[in-house]
């Protein structure tokens, strides 16, 4: 590789020739304010339009300032990242920038975590000149199930279009007009809700401004929690208890899974439990319905639909629905974990307890904006009642503990209630990328075998790479799996099924980056992918401290089939825990 | 979730799909297949947009996006006589501004609209190059040279009877 030297700020530094200034003023311990420019790295995922020109830096010989995301460093360069030429630049265009940007900041719900907010706090920006003149755009609020788009305050950083385009291939958002008028959204400025959206909420993960958040639910469970004639409860997903912690000042990592079910109880939840009750009851139910398959098309069988698909991931349904109607009898039907516990939580559970099923609210705090939409879904619903009453993302329970005053840190760690917040190992991994075919494989392969796993951690599944394939032996048998995480991944996987190219026996798909630990609803990251990486450590730690750590084992999963279900696929079991999906693809017709 | 049909003629249909294809359906055609669409039908409407999409195989939010950020591209049809009046520098400084406002004021519409009957659309343009005229002012393929607010009534009127 051809290299470059160059001096940055007065040091010399050697680079790959490409690498952009931006970067080898990092190798060099120079961190050049950025604002459009955002790169995860480890990931493949980075948005470098150009556009903002906050990163601009003076080049000797060169006339104009150079942006350094995106102007590459060449032999000899000599480069001032903070010349007071320099520094005047940034803050015109920071206050350009804020000359159309509202000022309502005390009210944003981004306040406090705005990139946007804390780079006029770097540039200690505070007035900006020729306000009158300035025009301010406006456009129309949008609302949706999961997530709001107030494009006022949209500053073309695009970062939420190179998400939906490159990453997720979902096409839902693109830039539009120019000038003012400029912003990113929809076709023909139509709401989200009739795009092709899936609601994986990765644009709202990487907005700098409050253009995009979540829709907040924490008012409804605010007036839940404070009404006497309802029993509240809750349920927390795997993925929760690994980033929670950051938005209290948390090393990222940190579990505080304890910590959390206290503050919860505190809060006022009659019943704190846990989604991993229900990813193991998940596992037994899809672990049967791939080991139904498996035996069918071993023996034989030529109809049976192989690979079969995981389904817990609620963008990822919304995806396959938009854009592969025609594959939709290949994913599993089993519910996800979210609506597999508020259906048991309103039957088994609310009888076990005499309340009626209007009077139980279920509450869930998820790492995930798509998982409000889920729960609205009316297949998910008994006579207008949802199985899942409201779902909140993780910032959103960091707000309703902030607004209790309760401090996380020094709260003392207390367990789940029973019986719905037992869990085991295998449930928590359905936090990261190949967590949950893993889990799937630990339950299958003794349910298959009938042997017991001598090691049951499958290194060959884990990691980050975008998708992943290993092949696991049944005891003779050799299972081929396939995993991906992001959705662009994941078409590629399809496109194969589709060609007929694909050797998988199952895959699992996870919309967000690292799985569920890069959720749309979780503490922002700030394009720190080191973060995600600190989860997913947290998550097979949370994983290894348990003793119990196959599905199949948990004592209380034993019980709820024993008591309740009958046995995994019985009847009752797909009534309560399976489900169906739809063709929502967009539609050309001859008028 | 999108949940919305669109509804097209066969024989439209068929029309951009032969426009689409002969530019191999490739998307770095987009511009070109715009064009030839915009050619042919007049106008861009989303319906349209959505068609060249599918069969490019792109995003109709990006086909979209390129249609808003192009002015010579509409979603809107042009009038039977499209009138265009240059805004750029040399005409701004000479009264275009004015002359767009006469404009405006006797055919009651906006820039990018069309009057009801169909007869006029409005539009901005910038520089046809010929600066020495300015302002200046086009309706279909007719140009007119120093325009005055004045003269906005005497150009409308030779469309009277057409």
């Amino acid at each position: 590789m051809e290299k470059v030297k160059l001096t940055i700020d007065n040091k010399l530094v050697e680079v790959e020739k490409g690498t952009t200034i931006y970067k080898a003023a990092r190798q060099l311990g120079i961190d050049i304010p950025v604002l459009c420019y955002m790169n995860l790295e480890g990931l493949g995922i980075e948005n470098k339009p150009g556009g903002c020109r906050i990163c601009v830096v003076e080049v000797e010989g060169r006339r104009n300032l150079a942006p350094s995301c995106s102007t590459d460093c060449t032999e000899g360069m000599v480069v001032n990242t903070h010349s007071m030429r320099v520094i005047n630049a940034r803050r015109t265009v920071m206050e350009f920038i804020l000359s159309d940007h509202p000022k309502d900041c005390l009210t944003c719900s981004k306040s406090g975590n705005c990139d946007l907010q804390n780079m006029a706090i770097k540039l200690g920006i505070r007035e900006i000149p020729g306000q009158e003149y300035a025009a301010m755009s406006t456009y129309k609020m949008d609302f949706s199930p999961s997530l709001i788009r107030d494009l006022d305050k949209c500053i073309m950083c695009r970062r939420c279009e190179m998400m939906c385009n490159d990453f997720q291939t979902v096409g839902a958002l693109s830039a539009f007009k120019r000038g003012f008028e400029a912003a990113v959204g929809p076709a023909f400025e139509m709401d989200i809700e009739d795009s092709t959206c899936t609601y994986c909420g990765q644009c709202v993960a990487v907005c700098p401004t409050g253009a995009l958040t979540e829709k907040d639910h924490t008012r409804e469970v605010i007036n839940a929690l404070s009404d006497p004639t309802k029993t509240v409860i809750v349920q927390t997903a795997p993925a929760v208890r690994a980033a929670l912690g950051e938005e209290f000042g948390l090393e990222p990592g940190t579990l505080v899974t304890g910590k959390m079910v206290a503050a919860l109880r505190r809060l006022g939840f009659n019943y704190v439990f846990d989604t991993d009750f229900a990813a193991d009851l998940t596992i037994m139910e899809e672990g049967t319905e791939l080991l139904g398959r498996l035996t069918k098309h071993l023996s034989g069988d030529k109809e049976v639909k192989l690979p079969i698909l995981t389904s817990c991931c609620p963008a990822w349904v919304n995806f396959f629905e938009n854009n592969f109607p025609e594959m939709k009898d290949i994913p599993s039907t089993a519910r996800s974990p979210q609506q597999m516990f508020g259906s048991i939580a309103k039957t088994y559970f609310a009888d076990k307890i005499k309340v009626k099923r209007e009077d139980l609210i279920v509450i869930s705090i998820m790492p995930c904006l798509a998982k409000k939409y889920e729960a609205q879904r009316d297949e998910f619903k008994v006579n207008g009642n949802p199985d899942v009453d409201f779902s909140l993302s993780t910032r959103e329970l960091a707000h309703l503990i902030k607004q209790a005053n309760l401090d996380l840190k020094s709260l003392p760690d207390e367990d789940f209630d029973k019986p719905l917040g037992e869990s085991t190992g295998a449930a928590v991994i359905f936090g990261v990328t190949g967590g949950v075919i893993e889990a799937a494989v630990r339950t299958a392969y003794e349910l298959h075998t009938g042997k017991k796993l001598a090691r049951i951690e499958f290194e060959q599944l884990r990691g980050m790479e975008a998708i992943r394939k290993a092949t696991i032996d049944f005891n003779g048998t050799p299972i081929n799996i396939g995993i991906a995480h992001g959705l662009g991944n994941a078409r590629k996987l399809l496109e194969d099924i589709k060609a007929g190219k694909s050797e998988f026996h199952a895959i699992e798909i996870m919309s967000c980056p690292g799985g569920c630990i890069g959720g749309g609803g979780q503490p922002l990251h700030h394009s720190d992918s080191s973060i995600l990486t600190a989860r997913t450590k947290a998550i097979y730690a949370e994983d290894e401290g348990k003793t119990i750590r196959k599905s199949h084992e948990n004592p209380y999963i034993i019980k709820l089939y024993e008591e309740f279900l009958g046995k995994p696929m019985s009847e009752k079991a797909h009534h309560l825990l399976h489900t169906h999906y739809f063709d929502r693809s967009r539609k050309i017709e001859i008028s | 979730m999108s949940r919305i049909k669109v509804k097209i003629k066969e024989k439209d249909l068929n029309t951009i799909k032969e426009i689409c294809k002969s530019f191999n359906n490739e998307q770095g055609e987009l511009i070109n297949v715009l064009h030839k669409t915009q050619e042919h039908f007049g106008y861009l409407p989303a319906e349209i947009q959505e068609v060249i999409a599918k069969e490019l195989e792109m995003s109709v939010a990006k086909v979209y996006g390129v249609v808003t950020f192009y002015s010579f591209f509409t979603m809107k049809p042009k009038g039977r006589f499209p009138i265009s009046i240059c805004t750029g520098t040399a005409c701004y400084v000479r009264g275009a501004e004015n002359v767009l406002g006469e404009f405006k004021r006797q055919l009651n519409i906006e820039v990018g609209e069309t009057t009801s009957d169909g007869k006029f659309s409005l539009s901005c343009l910038r520089c046809v190059g010929a600066c020495g005229l300015a302002p200046v002012v086009q309706v279909g393929d007719k140009t007119y040279g120093r325009v005055s607010p004045e003269g906005v009534k005497d150009i409308l009127a030779e469309y009277n009877d057409k």
